[in-house]
């Protein structure tokens, strides 16, 4: 299960809505083994394409090292699809690369009650999960978007 | 000094989930030659018909070896190379 911020929430439905009719595509890092969802980054789509993303090689550089040095990991990966369900596409799958990753699909054609999905993706499985969307953490938390 | 590769989450069972290595090597090339004599079949996961593969980013220090020599991109002692699976998609 995914448990999220409706802050985030709103965050990256508002970008993809931005981006539309290109994918567009982020992360959102949190501490690592924590499972939680903290620090939203907007990512390039250096593919620019309405349904393909790829990051920017030298941003995800950056963004990783950062990362890094803050022992986080990318709790949440994102991204849009602009004209078919939010559901992992093949390549999806295959370049899935972080099994502890939720990936989080926003569709940009038919936004329907801002409905999100989100995923596990694990030697090319997908398995769908439950999102569950919350007003506040534990209040020494602190939510970071990125601009 | 030898260099240092920074290895990702989906390669370190590979790598007895090393998440550093220190290698000798004058070129990228050669320490991907290097790593898959210690870490066998890493290589197939880097390199496909001579190139980094397409969703494989591979940089020297911070910069990406697609806009320098590819695996033929030089090394110098104490360069960190790291390698990172494009997060990509459809």
């Amino acid at each position: 299960m995914l448990t999220i911020h409706s802050k985030l929430v709103s965050a990256m439905i508002t970008q993809a809505l931005n981006d539309h009719p290109i994918e567009t595509c982020g992360i959102i890092a949190g501490p690592a083994g924590s499972n939680l969802p903290l620090r939203l980054i907007p990512m390039r789509n250096a593919a620019q394409a309405e349904n393909f993303f790829i990051f920017d090689p030298q941003q995800q550089l950056q963004v990783w090292k950062e990362m890094s040095a803050r022992r986080e990991e990318p709790v949440v990966i994102y991204h849009s699809h602009t004209n078919s369900q939010a559901y992992p596409s093949r390549s999806d799958v295959e370049l899935a690369t972080e099994p502890q990753a939720h990936y989080v699909i926003i569709p940009t054609y038919h936004l329907y009650n801002e409905e999100i999905r989100s995923f596990r993706i694990v030697d090319q499985m997908v398995i769908e999960e439950r999102v569950r969307i919350v007003q506040q953490y534990q209040p020494e938390l602190e939510l970071q978007m990125v601009a | 000094m030898p260099i240092t590769v920074i290895i990702p989450t989906i390669l370190r069972p590979l790598t007895n989930q090393q998440k550093h290595i220190n290698l000798e090597g004058n070129q990228v090339s050669e320490i991907i030659d290097h790593m898959e004599q210690q870490y066998p079949g890493i290589k197939e996961k880097l390199v496909t018909g001579g190139n980094a593969h397409r969703f494989i980013n591979i940089y020297v220090n911070d910069n990406d070896i697609r806009f320098q020599d590819g695996l033929a991109t030089s090394l110098r002692d104490g360069d960190v190379l790291t390698i990172l699976p494009a997060v990509a998609g459809g």
